[in-house]
């Protein structure tokens, strides 16, 4: 005996088996980035005076990404209809984009990344605190280490992360920060980079961001199934072929949703 | 005439295997069939259980001797666990490693497999009359996420530092500055037993909602397959956040974030050794993880319960010959706890110092919950009202027991659920008496119901009557040896997860000490050691019965050897590829035993009237 | 929504494009906001989240058909909602309850 409902919907709820899958599935997803959302308010409002940073990021390249996302989104539902009108060749093209803008999200996404793991902030012995990305490192003819930081910014240690923006504005106005920064090993008390151990900002950043970007490529990775070696379906069993396409696509307006609240809360507030 | 043509079917299903049936690996091990599935579960399920219990009886003994060499099995601990098992002796922190992954191991690994999906899977798609569940290829790769969590947990027993420390409810910061690779293992496994719980959910879900049989209205199913759904809802909706916290503490633990570690914590130990360090990340909530852990702690309990129910109404309203009393009030009590279980989480946290609102909040939703508790627990007694009680089977006597033992469970968490009593209990054995009466003579008294009940649909032969009868009488006797000197020792102020069982506290130690534990509530350490061996013993009856009933126990007499009404009993022994010979019409409600003018005193769901 | 008639089709696909505009505008708008200083901290938070909130209300409504869908996917997201309302505002709750809230 065959399983049931698996193209045609039920009668009393109107639905095929697998979309009650992908929405009991999201319905998961919800409780999963919600619990990270929660716990990203609980942390901010609980963050000691002065930690908690904001505009590190880099937002036209987090505008990008968003915008990237949401034409992916689109394109996914214009696939979806194209292949309900039984035109496979327009189907194919728009998944194509689709598939293009989650590759185009991902390198994106890593280049960010790569940008902040090498964006050195040190404390000076001075108490002075400076940031900047990391240009140069090396040794000078005493045999002193040293190492450059491009785009500085520098403001006292004490006054935390949190203040950070201020200083940003001013050294911007006095040209200070187009000034490339060398500083001695002599003078650096500590140093790191902007990885998730910086702070509990990136901590937060980098984990729900990660998380995200899994499921970009997951999403990914089942939408180029469906498009490639999946399509033979296309010709035993169509209809089940576009259930196949919606569902995944309700994957891919999920993870697009998800950004959509990302995107203001890491980059803009 | 009927046994014979069933015996004609089973045959020809049984030829039609071996002539292009798929081979062993495809059939047991890779199967996509839930009722495989669920017997792989049961199996699996079946040996944690029984590995968690052996911790217990370590820690039994630890707690009545403590730093003394564990007999007969010391050499061979020392041999597997190395230095932390020197001379056989249990080490305090090999005392905390059991303890966690006794409780982990029971809880993710034993019960909530054994009772959720492996009575779940074999069950629900024969009750509701389907032929499989919805998606059978998820359904293998939920075993299989499972079967790996369980093997991460076991290897972390076996690395440098041993297996987790922290207790099964791992709270950060300690779990995440004990020098122990362990805690990764174990929150590894966790996420992996996560993935499992949600693909199950899912498919759980998806199969009631969308395979029912034709006729097999809502308020037809039986109470089981009602309970196993509120359940799947509860993991598939609590289980995530457990995965958040996990995520973070795992980021904690690999990457050196601080999401659980708070500013200016001065640690002592571990990698983030200096106060220092501590401070310059920082900002993290240690109460954070416990909110987000109890999120799915509390909602976790109902799962460890409900399903147990649910046997245990199955098997009392057929025993009973009645039907089961107030169904629907059934129904949607079991809805009323599912929803309420969601919020009543942090009566946990009394002792965090949370505000009297919140307190008071979490209180009343609390109290509210025990009152569909005690509904579901009256309809079953009620059930057995003027009913025609087969009462001497094994089947109905865990049944029977499980009515009373989780009504101590139920009842003694009342004075937990009130703040001011808890601030005086909290972390005492009286906690653990508590849960445990309703987990192990609770839960673990259904699910033995549940194992005789269906072994003659599973395997076509009964289990023997007799050794099932001294199992019961065994085990609800040392059950309670064990497990009711704690309620005393607990409200004396004997602490938890003390590897001295409180020894360190005893007056006879500190004579002039305030509080001091007398020797009554030690000695009782002696007694709860001495009442989960002979627990042990009272296992091997069952161990033996179950293996030995699969070729010499008596053969049913029919496919539906206890008379019952459900779906699952009008099934070919065992049930096929496929379930049922032919696709079943739902014609009544699940119940009708003793129907005034029926032929017999049970009208199967599917028989016209 | 499940229209497979090729008029209706094509109905969705205009609406399909409309909320693709609404959502590069809600974008630019939330992007705008940001770079303009508005009075008080909280008024920014609430402006961001308004505007993302009824980005998202575009996606799930129209690109996942939640506006026309069967009655159980409302029950089931429903639910969903609710208990993560819960969890995040009782949460808050406690914290904001605790005395000693640095914790």
């Amino acid at each position: 005996m065959e399983i049931p409902y698996v193209t045609q919907p039920r009668r009393d709820t109107g639905l095929y088996n697998a979309k009650v899958g992908i929405w009991l599935f999201l319905a998961s997803e919800v409780m999963l980035f919600g619990g990270l959302f929660a716990s990203y308010i609980m942390l901010r409002v609980g963050a000691p005076e002065g930690t908690w940073p904001t505009d590190l990021l880099d937002v036209p390249i987090g505008t990008i990404n968003t915008v990237v996302l949401i034409l992916s989104s689109v394109t996914v539902v214009l696939a979806w209809s194209a292949l309900k009108l039984k035109n496979f060749k327009q189907y194919r093209r728009f998944q194509a984009v689709t598939i293009l803008c989650a590759v185009t999200f991902i390198v994106i996404k890593s280049f960010e990344y790569r940008e902040k793991f090498t964006h050195y902030d040190v404390v000076l012995v001075t108490g002075e605190r400076v940031d900047g990305h990391l240009k140069e490192r090396g040794e000078d003819e005493q045999g002193e280490e040293y190492l450059v930081l491009s785009h500085p910014v520098s403001y006292p240690a004490v006054n935390g992360i949190a203040y950070r923006p201020e200083a940003v504005r001013e050294q911007k106005k006095s040209g200070q920060i187009d000034a490339d920064r060398r500083i001695a090993q002599s003078e650096v008390k500590s140093i790191k980079n902007w990885s998730p151990a910086a702070n509990t900002y990136f901590a937060i950043y980098f984990t729900m961001t990660a998380l995200h970007a899994l499921h970009v490529i997951a999403g990914a990775l089942v939408i180029a199934w469906i498009w490639g070696p999946g399509a033979s379906l296309w010709k035993t069993d169509p209809e089940r072929y576009i259930n196949r396409v919606e569902v995944s696509g309700l994957f891919w307006h999920f993870v697009d949703l998800v950004w959509i609240f990302l995107f203001p809360v890491l980059y803009l507030l | 005439m009927e046994a014979t043509q069933t015996q004609a079917q089973r045959q020809s299903v049984h030829e039609t295997h071996h002539e292009q049936g798929p081979g062993f690996l495809r059939q047991y091990i890779f199967s996509t069939d839930h009722k495989i599935i669920g017997l792989q579960y049961a199996v699996t399920a079946l040996c944690f259980l029984l590995i968690g219990f052996f911790l217990m009886c370590l820690m039994s003994w630890s707690k009545a001797y403590d730093m003394a060499a564990v007999p007969v099995l010391g050499p061979l601990l020392e041999t597997l666990l190395g230095n932390a098992a020197a001379e056989g002796k249990i080490s305090p922190d090999l005392y905390n490693s059991f303890g966690a992954m006794h409780g982990t191991i029971m809880v993710f690994l034993a019960i909530v497999p054994m009772v959720f999906a492996a009575f779940g899977n074999y069950i629900v798609p024969l009750q509701i009359g389907a032929v499989d569940m919805a998606f059978p290829r998820i359904n293998m790769a939920s075993y299989q996420f499972y079967f790996l969590g369980g093997v991460v947990m076991l290897t972390s027993f076996f690395i440098p530092n041993g297996a987790a420390q922290a207790g099964w409810t791992s709270y950060s910061p300690l779990a995440t500055v004990i020098e122990t690779d362990g805690q990764t293992f174990w929150l590894i496994g966790m996420v992996l037993l996560i993935t499992s719980s949600l693909l199950g959910a899912v498919n759980f879900i998806a199969t009631i909602i969308q395979l029912r049989a034709p006729g097999m209205t809502w308020m037809r199913m039986p109470w089981f397959v009602w309970v196993q759904f509120v359940t799947a809802f509860l993991l598939l909706l609590a289980f995530p956040p457990l995965e958040v916290a996990a995520l973070m503490q795992l980021m904690d633990k690999l990457v050196g974030t601080s999401f659980f570690l708070p500013t200016g914590m001065a640690l002592t130990s571990g990698e983030f050794a200096t106060a220092e360090s501590a401070a310059a990340s920082g900002g993290g909530s240690a109460l954070l993880y416990q909110h987000l852990f109890w999120f799915l702690g509390h909602p976790e309990v109902y799962v460890l319960i409900l399903p147990a129910m649910g046997i245990v109404a199955e098997v009392i309203s057929n025993h009973a010959r009645r039907p089961l009393w107030g169904y629907r009030t059934l129904v949607y009590s079991v809805l009323a706890v599912g929803f309420l279980s969601f919020i009543v989480w942090a009566h946990h946290m009394y002792l965090t110092g949370m505000g009297t609102f919140i307190s008071a909040f979490f209180q009343t939703t609390t109290i509210i919950i025990s009152i569909p508790s005690v509904v579901i627990l009256t309809c079953l007694f009620i059930t057995l009202w003027g009913g025609s009680i087969r009462i001497n089977t094994p089947p109905m006597l865990f049944a029977l027991a499980f009515l009373p033992m989780f009504g101590i469970g139920g009842l003694t968490g009342l004075p937990l659920a009130f703040n001011f009593a808890d601030l005086h209990l909290h972390d005492t054995y009286y906690v653990i008496a508590h849960f445990h009466y309703v987990v192990a003579p609770g839960t673990i008294f259904g699910l033995m119901a549940g194992i005789y009940f269906w072994y003659p649909k599973v395997t076509g032969r009964l289990m023997n009557d007799y050794w099932g009868k001294v199992h019961f009488w065994a085990s609800l006797l040392f059950m309670n040896i064990v497990f009711m000197p704690m309620f005393y020792q607990g409200m004396k102020g004997m602490i938890r997860r003390q590897h001295d069982g409180g020894a360190g506290y005893s007056s006879a130690r500190n004579p002039d000490g305030i509080g001091g534990l007398d020797d009554t509530v030690m000695e009782f350490n002696t007694v709860i050691l001495m009442g989960a061996l002979m627990l042990g013993l009272a296992q091997i009856p069952f161990i033996l019965n179950f293996f030995l009933s699969l070729k010499y126990g008596e053969k049913a007499a029919s496919d539906n050897p206890w008379r019952a009404t459900t779906l699952d009993w009008q099934t070919p022994t065992p049930p096929p590829h496929g379930n049922f010979r032919q696709p079943p019409e739902v014609v009544r409600g699940p119940y009708d035993y003793s129907l005034p003018g029926a032929k017999e005193d049970f009208v199967p769901q599917n028989q016209p009237a | 929504m499940s229209g497979h008639s090729p008029e209706e089709v094509q109905l969705e696909k205009k609406r399909y494009l409309t909320v693709f505009y609404i959502l590069l505008v809600g974008t630019v708008v939330t992007v705008a906001a940001y770079f303009v200083e508005l009075p008080w901290q909280a008024l920014t938070v609430l402006v961001a989240l308004i505007i993302a909130s009824v980005k998202g209300f575009f996606v799930a409504g129209y690109f996942m058909h939640l506006m026309d869908e069967k009655k159980l996917i409302y029950v089931v997201m429903g639910f969903t909602f609710f208990f993560f309302l819960g969890l995040l505002l009782l949460t808050i709750w406690a914290w904001a309850d605790t005395p000693i809230s640095s914790w």
